[in-house]
């Protein structure tokens, strides 16, 4: 996983709550086998008029003059300012994977869905819960000045505006610890497989039928 | 030792190490793969040149892409005219071929939605951790199993592992409690419950079930109310062991077997909520008050009454919440103060891994038995959840029932659920969908998904419209025999 660096991002505002994964990323592009490769259709039924399919030529496509990031204004952005609840719904990574493809590095929002926040993280994308109030300030500030940028300082897990205002947030110890390293969490968790065997040593015999010998 | 609820239990049983960040390791027994989110796992497996830890932990079938008409899947393969859709499933076929992991192929009789295979061969077991890339995986709960969806990262962290890095959730009890009213079913119940708690209410929770009214159901209900605890947020859905579990599990090909049966029934009882254990939250539903349900909007928590009308934003909480049913109204093409029972639609499905078992089927044919399709409904199509549900409807006459009534009768998958294979709404059609999902969408692009339970997708297929089925006149004895 690469290393999440501190960042200047340029924030797009995407005022819509419940922000489901089938509208971040619609289903006809999971068939792809691959990780890469998401970032064209990245919210494909906002972004553009058409339907979307698999192998097409997103260059060509008409697309929707009033969707946020077809603004060249945010078109380079690195921060997704959303409303509570994002990334409700099912557990596909293609989500994260679409998102960081884009260039997002960072989601502010009131709330997020349990399974994208795990899958977010894990693809080097931090996620920033802020109280609501301080999100519709954000979303003020974003839509009055082109050009917003938010300083995003993870090691010292706050998020500090162009007037100077820091805002502090939470994030759990583990997971920062990951994203500041570029952690590879298999490689992390293998290095306790002794722990592990143990864990099966007691686990199996009391209950033997977990386990099948085929 | 204090008194620990059911989720408390499961979790210390699978706890291999505490770390002091709060985050954990815990140990999966089980872990389904299908062929959408597992790709990407075992490429990164090989990459990294690692091998599953423990295979026998594994079982895997093809379900999200797979054809349900007849001519294609008689096939194979080889029938997936979408070459991006036949890759995929290809691909999971040589990947478990390769690492030695036990799958269940496209015609394979046992081949299904992976949440209904899992249950149905024993496969889930209670006092299980299960997992899988697949949000759903919630259902597996209604076997007191710690069952929950994973992302693809985490899918390739079990396989190399058996384990995932996991923080323990808060404890929530829904309880209801009470007789259901006749017509009213399990799916009436989450959705009810749904609506009450929303979409994100169980965000960071695992949710137990309980109740007198959860207790009566049996486990195939059981299973619909925990498939969509994900819908209110909640990674986890259970229900405590009892009989009714039990029962279910006796004989299947992944069951203990005769001389473990007894010891792991002896465990399995301990399966429960102690007294006096803490819940963080409780909610608390009167069976009896319970309506048949329909949504209305973009989002599972957009539900109401059969009999009721849609709502109006302007009556909502909050400029967020109005905006939200604004743009859901002009999505769904609803206006409010609109009667549910007014709504015309074009398609029904009766199908996924929410209402395709058996007793889905039987709830659905019932309703069905002697009918027509209405002449505005352009397509009902019963989709049973695995090919072993489909051999038992088949031979208690359902395929007749629908065929005859004017369903079509497909091969199993997740089929219009999610519409990665051929079943798809176009642009502007309006589905009662026995589905979990109606965000904008889902169904198809453009697609307008109400959700509704089978009974009520069927009654909506016969007249064209949704009816509450509490009103309708079907033999719903001969339905509790066929059930029986």
């Amino acid at each position: 996983m690469k290393k999440f660096e501190r960042l200047q991002g340029l924030v797009a505002p995407l005022d819509r709550a419940n922000v489901d994964t089938d509208l971040i990323i619609p289903k006809q592009f999971l068939k792809s086998i691959k990780r890469t490769g998401f970032g064209p259709n990245l919210f494909d039924e906002l972004r553009y008029l058409d339907e979307g399919y698999p192998g097409q030529d997103a260059s060509s496509r008409p697309l929707n003059p009033d969707f946020v990031l077809n603004q060249s204004r945010y078109r380079d952005a690195q921060v997704l300012l959303a409303r509570r609840n994002f990334g409700c719904g099912s557990s596909r990574e293609h989500a994260p994977w679409a998102l960081d493809d884009f260039g997002f590095r960072v989601v502010i929002a009131p709330s997020f869905a349990d399974i994208f926040y795990n899958n977010s993280f894990k693809n080097g994308i931090l996620l920033i819960a802020l109280d609501e109030t301080t999100v519709d300030r954000l979303f003020q500030e974003t839509e009055a000045n082109e050009g917003y940028r938010l300083d995003i300082d993870l090691a010292g897990q706050q998020v500090i505006t162009p007037s100077g205002e820091t805002i502090p947030f939470e994030v759990d110890a583990f997971r920062k610890h990951c994203l500041l390293e570029g952690l590879d969490d298999i490689g992390l968790t293998l290095e306790q497989s002794g722990a592990i065997r143990d864990f099966e040593s007691r686990h199996r015999p009391a209950n033997p039928w977990l386990f099948r010998d085929v | 030792m204090a008194s620990q609820t059911l989720y408390d239990k499961l979790w210390a049983q699978h706890l291999v190490t505490q770390r002091d960040d709060g985050s954990a390791l815990i140990y999966i027994d089980r872990h389904l793969l299908h062929e959408v989110t597992s790709p990407q796992a075992f490429e990164g497996l090989r990459l990294a040149g690692r091998k599953p830890w423990r295979r026998d932990a594994n079982l895997a079938t093809p379900d999200h892409n797979v054809p349900t008409t007849l001519k294609e899947r008689s096939a194979g393969n080889a029938g997936i005219l979408d070459d991006v859709s036949r890759i995929q499933v290809e691909t999971l076929d040589a990947n478990c071929e390769s690492f030695d992991i036990e799958e269940f192929r496209i015609n394979d009789e046992r081949q299904g939605i992976v949440h209904v295979v899992g249950p149905e061969q024993g496969a889930t077991l209670p006092g299980m951790t299960v997992v899988c890339g697949d949000s759903h995986t919630a259902t597996h709960g209604a076997f007191a199993a710690l069952s929950h969806g994973i992302g693809t990262s985490e899918v390739e962290h079990v396989l190399a592992t058996q384990c995932l890095i996991a923080q323990k959730m808060k404890n929530m009890q829904v309880r209801v409690e009470g007789k259901l009213g006749l017509g009213v079913t399990a799916k009436d119940i989450v959705l009810a419950i749904i609506g009450r708690i929303g979409t994100a209410g169980g965000t960071g929770y695992a949710i137990e079930f309980a109740g007198s009214a959860i207790r009566d159901l049996s486990m195939e209900g059981r299973m619909t109310i925990c498939n969509m605890a994900i819908e209110a947020g909640a990674r986890v859905g259970l229900v405590a062991v009892d009989d009714n579990t039990i029962d279910y599990l006796k004989g299947r090909p992944f069951a203990p077997a005769a001389d473990q049966w007894p010891a792991a029934v002896e465990a399995w009882r301990d399966l429960v909520s102690d007294d006096g254990a803490h819940f963080d939250k409780v909610v608390e539903l009167d069976a009896a008050e319970i309506e048949p349900q329909v949504t209305w909007g973009t989002s599972p928590e957009m539900v109401v009454n059969v009999s009721a009308s849609v709502p109006d934003p302007n009556d909502a909480a909050d400029e967020t919440v109005t905006q939200g049913m604004t743009r859901a109204l002009e999505y769904m093409g609803l206006s409010a103060g609109q009667k549910i029972t007014d709504i015309q639609l074009d398609k029904v499905f009766i199908g996924s891994c929410t209402n395709s078992r058996i007793e889905d089927l039987r709830e659905a044919a019932k309703v069905a038995k002697g009918r027509k399709v209405a002449d505005n409904i352009q397509l009902a199509m019963v989709v049973p959840g695995s090919g072993l549900v489909k051999r038992l409807a088949e031979a208690e006459g359902l395929d007749r029932i629908f065929v005859e009534a004017g369903f079509e009768w497909r091969e199993p998958g997740c089929s219009m659920c999610l519409a990665m294979n051929a079943d798809k709404l176009g642009a502007g059609e309006r589905c009662a969908s026995t589905s979990n999902r109606n965000f904008e969408g889902r169904q198809g692009y453009g697609g307008r998904t109400h959700l509704v339970s089978p009974a009520m997708a069927a009654a909506a297929a016969i007249e064209g419209h949704f009816v509450d089925v509490r009103e309708y006149d079907y033999d719903r004895d001969s339905a509790r025999e066929m059930s029986a």
